[in-house]
């Protein structure tokens, strides 16, 4: 084994190894997709988040369109403020709705939004004034014990 | 049990005794270390036994590490319909996990043992004191290559070993078993993060590149010159080495993993 061949093998170990990392980075990760794209922030105050997770997707149409950039809490309104960043591509009317969705039964939640019908369009830093909350299951069980309970005692009543 | 106590005690006094050596080899390593890259050939050399060599073994137990977690992520996966969640699985334990660690201890038995054994027998025939008295510094001239060669190295071996897994897991998961290829791919790539899982993979096979080379240097260096010795001293690198990778992944671990979520 002369040096030069060492070397070109070195080399060729170097070069995929390089690849392999560059693999991981591009079509494993997420490297190429939302770090170079513009976006612009925009705020959404709901009453419960449910288990919104930082970056994740929103989603217009079934379509991601930003993510999660923050979650924060106001203290003073006792509400959630999430932040949202959005592609600059998609510009939203000032009326859209945000909505706290889930991806399936058991899948990841996410923001969904509802484009409005008002002509002047979303800057950055505005806020979104219509939210509805994520559904949480303890809330919704609690209902409907709550309706059968009632359905039970206006029956006993009628008799 | 005065003897035992006498015994343990001397046992505990050796060990402490070692790692501060071991403390002032690693120091003296990286300073002497100018000659590993003024003569980047002798590095290169010990890259390609180091790196290209374990080659064929990384690449093939990656691929069968990626096929079998293909098959038991989809049979769990499935029991809950989220089998298109088998990209994310597979990409996340392999890219944080077990890229590093398997390629690590797979690296210390190949590679590290190697490295041991070549040094302690140089030791053993006294080729390092006949470097001495040439005025030739055998950590300079023969450690420090070997060590940056693995710590180069590893890296480079852990992303393969992780890419070839998940090669391994498409192969199992879409071509076998009929995975949407849309699904497992996009959703692998929204869940995988560069900075919080990648390049957190890739400080974990580089602190293990460290440990291992370090370990398996300095147990050549350390070795007793004789053949029971060097044979010693490569057990002793092997077991060490993967201690060592098992406990900084832990260490590494709780502090990449718990602060985030």
């Amino acid at each position: 084994m002369t040096r030069s061949t060492i070397d070109l093998w070195v080399g060729v170990f170097v070069a995929i190894g390089l690849g392999a990392l560059l693999f991981l980075a591009l079509k494993v990760g997420n490297l190429a997709s939302f770090s170079t794209a513009e976006t612009y922030r925009v705020e959404a105050r709901f009453a419960n988040i449910g288990g919104l997770k930082v970056r994740a997707p929103v989603k217009s149409a079934g379509v991601v369109v930003g993510r999660v950039a923050e979650i924060g809490f106001d203290n003073e309104a006792y509400e959630a403020v999430a932040e949202l960043t959005l592609d600059a591509r998609f510009k939203f009317p000032r009326d859209t709705s945000a909505k706290i969705l889930t991806s399936g039964l058991l899948g990841e939640q996410y923001i969904g939004l509802e484009a409005g019908a008002d002509a002047r369009m979303l800057a950055d830093g505005e806020r979104l004034r219509l939210t509805q909350s994520a559904v949480v299951l303890e809330n919704l069980i609690g209902q409907f014990f709550t309706s059968k309970a009632a359905e039970g005692g206006e029956a006993k009543g009628a008799k | 049990m005065r003897a035992a106590l006498t015994h343990l005690g001397a046992a505990v006094t050796a060990g402490v005794w070692r790692l501060g050596y071991a403390a002032r080899f690693f120091g003296y390593l990286l300073a002497h270390s100018g000659t590993a890259f003024r003569r980047f050939g002798l590095t290169v050399r010990e890259i390609y036994f180091a790196g290209v060599l374990s080659l064929i073994i990384i690449l093939v137990s990656g691929l069968f590490v990626g096929m079998v977690l293909g098959l038991q992520g989809y049979d769990t996966l499935q029991r809950y319909g989220s089998s298109e969640a088998l990209g994310v699985l597979v990409a996340l334990s392999l890219v944080r996990e077990l890229g590093p660690v398997v390629a690590g201890l797979l690296f210390a038995s190949r590679a590290g043992s190697a490295i041991t054994a070549e040094i302690g027998l140089m030791k053993a025939t006294e080729q390092l004191s006949a470097m001495e008295m040439m005025a030739v510094d055998p950590v300079a001239r023969v450690v420090a290559p070997r060590f940056w060669g693995g710590v180069i190295s590893m890296p480079l071996l852990a992303a393969l070993f992780s890419a070839m897994g998940i090669f391994g897991g498409y192969l199992v998961g879409v071509v076998l078993i009929g995975v949407d290829e849309g699904a497992f791919w996009s959703q692998m790539q929204a869940a995988v993060d560069v900075r919080e899982d990648i390049l957190n993979g890739v400080i974990k096979s580089v602190v293990f590149g460290f440990a291992v080379s370090l370990i398996a240097v300095f147990e050549g260096f350390d070795a007793t010159p004789t053949a029971e010795g060097v044979s010693r001293a490569t057990t002793r690198t092997v077991v060490t080495s993967s201690l060592a990778i098992l406990a900084l992944d832990f260490v590494l671990t709780a502090l990449m993993f718990t602060g985030g979520n």
